[in-house]
């Protein structure tokens, strides 16, 4: 075919833009972070040390790991509202197995198969009986609570020991191995989401789903996979919490976590009506509102108080966020005439 | 140009679809063949847009046949469809704007490093700019989001993608409608030059009649599901066109129209095209 007619452009930069441009979406909310850390620094003693990196990192870890599913589920334009719980069931699971006889590690296995069998029940309300992600996995943290507290009888179950198995070492027993995992996620997911078909499939169903359908990919596959990771990632999140402190306790999780972590996801530049969004950015996320969450800690804030400061902090770090990507916006399109 | 009998490519026979209560097509029969610019034009609400979808194996049919190049067919999905060689250009355009240019130009036809599944970028933008170029229409860059883009040049990404993928049957939902004067030319010689290389059947949906008459080498007309009006261009004008669809526009809108008009081009229209019907479509 003969052209009709032939443009040449500027030389193209091997450097993508669109890299560069998610560089730049993160680069802001890291500008928060090290903003955040060096307020703390500034104004307690105790901030920087390695006992209280590990502390921050304590908090971080399981925030950031439910992130990176909930990071998958909002780009698809979902949410798990259950996630919290399934982070609190799956130890007890796990003890169904183990006290059953099963090995430590085809229990692990078990419970995180358990995990991702609730979350694909997830997608497949969600899809199937085309019920909101939102009153779905509303009505199945509640069902998953409840199950918690029947099978722990409602209070703590102490965990595996390292005595029992050096596994428990890897899983959350060795002192950085809870943050570890969470990085070694984190970094895959990232890869997923980015340099993969599907996760690029995941971006095009939130972004535009009638569209997405139209080109042939199977949106509804993808969603109820991404439920399904979402709710295996929390499952693991709860295990290796659960094996760092030595202790299953039914009152770990639930809503608290689940909202730190979506808090995480979209501080981290996710958008909450789906399309965009990066795990590394809900990793950032997930440390800034660690960083807060332990400097309240330790400059003292009042307890009572706590709440309302965390609250302000999570708005202000927001509303920058969202300014810069205005301002980012802007930038770019004087950059680029269209 | 010389009317050469060319092989069919596409028949659907006796085609229906309701959605619930609603009959978006009724009894749909057309045809196309290589070489050949098949005009549908219809009012909004006749179906045009469904007739497409299941063409292309978005819907699948309640009722009637679909034959490709003779021999019957069911089309299982899109994907099923576009392995045969059927590529669409839809309405809504399928372009996922926080993507950018290269990966919608390549939306569920990824190309990975086999066998590992990550992304081949280099060699997607490589050939985004290559079927961008080939067809004439400035993107400052393929790696651009499309949400940044102007309306034509989204549509001129949905024409490229479809295109340049070794298309038999193209099907275009009003591929001008977003479209300026210049971008639009070039999209309809595009179409010309497609038509010239002989093994491709192209189905163009537009509203712009004089365009269709143009370019395409016969028209059909939809009203309330059914193919009402199949003529070649050379054998039809933009007037008799127009005063079909104004013909039923009046018949449906004002009661003393069918006695007072003289019958002339509203002949072709049955009874049954006259049945109010009404469709999802917007």
């Amino acid at each position: 075919m003969q052209p009709a007619s032939v443009t040449t452009g500027p030389p193209r930069s091997s450097l993508a833009p669109l890299l560069a441009l998610v560089q730049i979406k993160e680069l802001s909310i890291l500008l928060v972070t090290v903003a955040a850390a060096l307020y703390f620094t500034a104004t307690s003693n105790g901030f920087n040390g390695s006992d209280n990196y590990h502390t921050i990192a304590q908090y971080v870890a399981p925030w950031a790991i439910v992130a990176t599913g909930q990071v998958m589920l909002l780009i698809c334009a979902e949410i798990d509202l259950s996630a919290g719980f399934v982070f609190t069931l799956a130890p007890f699971v796990l003890l169904l197995f183990y006290k059953n006889g099963a090995p430590l590690f085809l229990s692990l296995l078990g419970a995180l198969l358990v995990s991702a069998l609730i979350g694909t029940i997830n997608g497949l309300i969600r899809t199937r009986l085309n019920l909101p992600s939102f009153i779905t996995t509303l009505g199945m943290a509640f069902l998953l609570q409840g199950s918690a507290l029947i099978i722990s009888n409602g209070s703590p179950i102490p965990a595996p020991s390292a005595a029992e198995s050096s596994l428990v070492v890897v899983f959350g027993g060795a002192r950085w191995s809870e943050f570890i995992w969470a990085l070694i996620i984190v970094g895959t997911m990232q890869v997923v989401l980015s340099a993969t078909r599907f996760g690029i499939h995941t971006q095009a169903t939130g972004g535009n789903p009638v569209g997405a359908a139209e080109a042939g990919i199977l949106t509804n596959r993808v969603k109820v996979i991404n439920f399904a990771l979402t709710s295996t990632l929390a499952g693991f999140a709860g295990l290796l919490q659960g094996i760092r402190v030595g202790s299953f306790d039914p009152t770990n999780g639930g809503f608290n976590t689940m909202f730190f972590a979506v808090a995480s996801a979209v501080i981290g530049g996710t958008a909450l009506l789906g399309g965009s969004g990066t795990v590394v950015g809900a990793l950032l996320g997930a440390l800034l509102l660690g960083i807060v969450y332990d400097g309240f800690n330790l400059t003292g804030v009042n307890a009572n108080a706590f709440n309302v400061v965390l609250g302000i902090a999570i708005l202000v770090a927001m509303s920058l966020n969202v300014y810069l990507t205005v301002l980012r916006k802007r930038a770019d399109s004087i950059r680029r005439p269209a | 140009m010389t009317e050469l009998i060319r092989a069919e490519l596409i028949r659907a026979e006796h085609i229906g679809k309701r959605f619930g209560p609603v009959t978006a097509l009724r009894d749909i029969n057309l045809y196309a063949r290589k070489g050949e610019i098949l005009g549908l034009i219809g009012d909004n609400g006749a179906g045009k847009s469904t007739l497409i979808k299941i063409l292309t194996g978005f819907h699948r049919p309640d009722e009637g046949r679909l034959s490709w190049n003779g021999e019957p067919v069911q089309l299982r999905s899109v994907t099923h469809a576009r392995s045969l060689g059927i590529e669409t250009v839809f309405q809504d355009l399928a372009m996922v704007n926080d993507l950018p240019v290269y990966l919608n130009l390549h939306l569920n036809k990824e190309l990975v490093h086999k066998p590992f599944p990550f992304l081949r970028r280099r060699e997607m933008q490589r050939r985004a700019r290559e079927a961008l170029d080939a067809i004439g229409i400035d993107i400052p860059s393929v790696t651009a989001l499309v949400g940044q883009l102007s309306g034509g040049q989204r549509q001129a990404i949905a024409v490229a993608r479809s295109v340049t993928s070794n298309a038999k049957l193209l099907l275009l939902d009003e591929p001008l409608a977003a479209m300026g004067a210049k971008e639009g030319g070039l999209i309809l010689r595009l179409l010309r030059q497609l038509k010239q290389r002989g093994d491709i059947a192209i189905i163009l949906i537009a509203h712009n009649y004089s365009q269709v008459v143009d370019v395409c080498d016969r028209v059909n007309l939809l009203q309330h599901g059914e193919i009402t009006f199949d003529k070649p261009c050379k054998e039809t004008s933009v007037a008799e066109l127009l005063d079909l669809v104004h013909a039923e526009y009046r018949m449906n809108h004002d009661p003393g129209y069918l006695t007072n008009r003289t019958r002339t081009a509203g002949e072709s229209l049955s009874n049954g095209s006259l049945r109010n019907v009404p469709s999802l479509e917007k």
